[in-house]
């Protein structure tokens, strides 16, 4: 019986992973399948494997910094955040409006916060405010060098427009790993951070000297429904992508995946972090980002280096619009639903 | 993924093959051109069988690089402009064989004094093919380069024009004693000879209008 309420609180975290995976595929994808260099089933037998791999090798990092801002310490709090988080971004997208998982688990901690009187650390908060800043300016920066880089040796090169074909496709293919992956580290801490404090699992070994502690056996679950998501429901988000707010062509989109996947890896690798940190390099924090605006940077970067020719302003103004939307819209539903959980459920949150 | 590049080489080496025919088209048709103005009618005749036979083979190189494009859901992006491309140059290439066949037909009789201005003209026709090819070969390649071998493509079309005008002067200038049914009959044939190099002009625009898409 208890395992069955563990898995009902769970279920709100599961959601949330559903709907990243439904939506955030896309942005690792997206292009690929919408310019038909890529099958669909192809992209999400990839996305799906590599989202896993990602979530329980690499999702530690992100998922401290968001404990840090509130560490929720009953099942049925974190069923609560992570559900109001999901039903935002769930009806924002029904909507149709642009929405990052990320900041609806933000802004439902606080929601959180503000409910039961704890106090948000500010310093995390900033931090992480401070990466949304950061995250589509380093894309941007990323995807303006990449494509510099790969303007030059495509002339240097002379590939063959066939040849190219093949080759842009393998890239397509390793990025859209690349992109799963870093997907999978960076944002299971939106999906299955508010759980840890409260995790049911203890550790597990698998045949072949393969163990994963109760954290990680909670990645593996989240993993496992944002896979279900990209599996699911994310094609139809897929090929509506690839009009969105700058026409990509295949190369373009390798770029634009590989500079927003570098940058959702950066803030979430805590080996990589390390390595920076040993080697006296600038390190960042790490903190769960948003891959779409990650992608929108790297668009953006992209568009600048073309001369910014063919950028959709208005589209730009509206998904700016929803990364302040979405924070404030799933606050205040984790406030009132958390009102709903302890006075009418009767539950501790 | 070996697979993929494997059949990418092949494809590759058919779309080489096709250009490198339709090269060999433009020479022989000039050198057809040249051969039946000298009155070597054997040789004409050799001429305009090879033209033909290359025209069949150009055509069926378009067919099967169109179905493997399709079939292998290859360039995606780029399969309209490509397919267009080379429907585009294979009819600069069946042009060749009807301007042949059009002689080979009517057998016209020019006079002398046109004889040198129509080699120029099917000279200038041949440039502006080659040079067609050679922004095909480019598009697929090298797209930076694409645009020297469009603007070589609209000089000699330039050049055609010019040389076509002059021609037809002289045909219906007062000096000329030939019958109006004549003069009526060397015009169109001097506009025969022109319009390879505008179906040479038309290609290339479009080569030009896909080569832009083609930059990243």
């Amino acid at each position: 019986m208890e395992e069955f309420i563990i898995l009902v609180f769970l279920s709100s975290g599961l959601f949330l992973g559903w709907s990243l995976g439904a939506n955030d595929a896309a942005n690792v994808f997206g292009a690929a399948v919408g310019t038909k260099m890529i099958k669909f089933r192809t992209a999400a037998i990839i996305g799906s494997i590599f989202v896993i791999l990602g979530a329980v090798i690499s999702g530690a990092g992100a998922s401290h910094t968001l404990g840090k801002l509130g560490a929720v310490n009953t099942l049925p709090g974190a069923f609560t955040v992570a559900l109001s988080a999901g039903f935002t971004v769930f009806w924002m997208t029904r909507l149709k409006l642009p929405v990052s998982t990320s900041q609806a688990i933000v802004g439902a901690i606080i929601g959180w916060n503000l409910f039961t009187g704890n106090q948000t650390d500010m310093n995390s908060l900033v931090k992480i405010v401070l990466t949304w800043i950061i995250c589509p300016l380093l894309s941007a920066g990323f995807s303006l060098v990449f494509y510099y880089i790969i303007r030059f040796s495509m002339k240097r090169a002379s590939i063959h427009m066939i040849r190219q074909d093949a080759i842009t496709r393998s890239l397509l293919i390793l990025a859209g790993a690349f992109g799963a992956y870093s997907l999978g580290a960076n944002n299971i801490a939106n999906v299955m951070g508010v759980f840890i404090p409260v995790s049911p699992f203890g550790g597990i070994s698998f045949a072949g000297g393969i163990k994963l502690n109760g954290v990680q056996m909670l990645f593996l679950l989240g993993g496992l429904a944002i896979s279900a998501g990209i599996i699911t429901y994310s094609k139809r988000v897929m090929l509506t992508i690839s009009n969105g707010i700058f026409k990509l062509s295949p190369i373009t989109a390798f770029i634009v995946v590989l500079s927003s996947s570098l940058v959702l890896f950066l803030f979430a690798s805590q080996g990589l972090k390390d390595w920076l940190i040993t080697h006296g390099l600038p390190s960042l924090p790490l903190v769960p980002v948003s891959s779409s605006q990650a992608v929108v940077g790297a668009v953006l970067g992209i568009g600048i280096a073309k001369s910014a020719r063919n950028i959709d302003y208005r589209i730009m103004g509206r998904i700016s619009s929803g990364w302040v939307m979405t924070p404030i819209a799933a606050g205040l539903l984790s406030f009132f639903l958390l009102f709903v959980m302890q006075n009418l459920f009767l539950q501790s949150v | 993924m070996g697979f993929l590049f494997k059949q990418s080489a092949a494809i590759e080496s058919e779309i080489d093959t096709m250009l490198d025919d339709i090269t060999q088209a433009a020479l022989l048709f000039h050198a057809g051109v040249k051969e039946y103005l000298a009155g070597e009618s054997i040789a004409f005749s050799e001429r305009l069988e090879r033209v033909s036979t290359i025209e069949s083979k150009v055509d069926q190189s378009r067919r099967d690089i169109r179905n493997k494009l399709y079939r292998k859901m290859l360039i995606p992006e780029s399969r309209g402009d490509v397919l267009s491309l080379l429907e585009n140059i294979d009819n600069v290439v069946d042009r060749t064989k009807e301007v042949l066949t059009e002689f080979d037909v009517e057998h016209p009789i020019f006079p002398q004094n046109l004889l040198s201005n129509l080699i120029k003209l099917s000279e200038a026709s041949m440039n502006a093919m080659e040079n067609t090819v050679l922004a095909s070969r480019a598009f697929f390649k090298e797209v930076y380069l694409v645009q020297e071998f469009v603007n070589k493509t609209f000089f000699y079309e330039h050049e055609a024009d010019t040389i076509e005008a002059t021609i037809k002067k002289e045909i219906f200038s007062e000096a000329s004693t030939l019958e109006l049914a004549e003069r009526i009959q060397l015009k169109r044939f001097v506009e025969h000879l022109a319009s390879i190099s505008d179906e040479a002009e038309s290609v290339c625009e479009r080569i030009s209008v896909a080569a832009i898409k083609r930059t990243i």
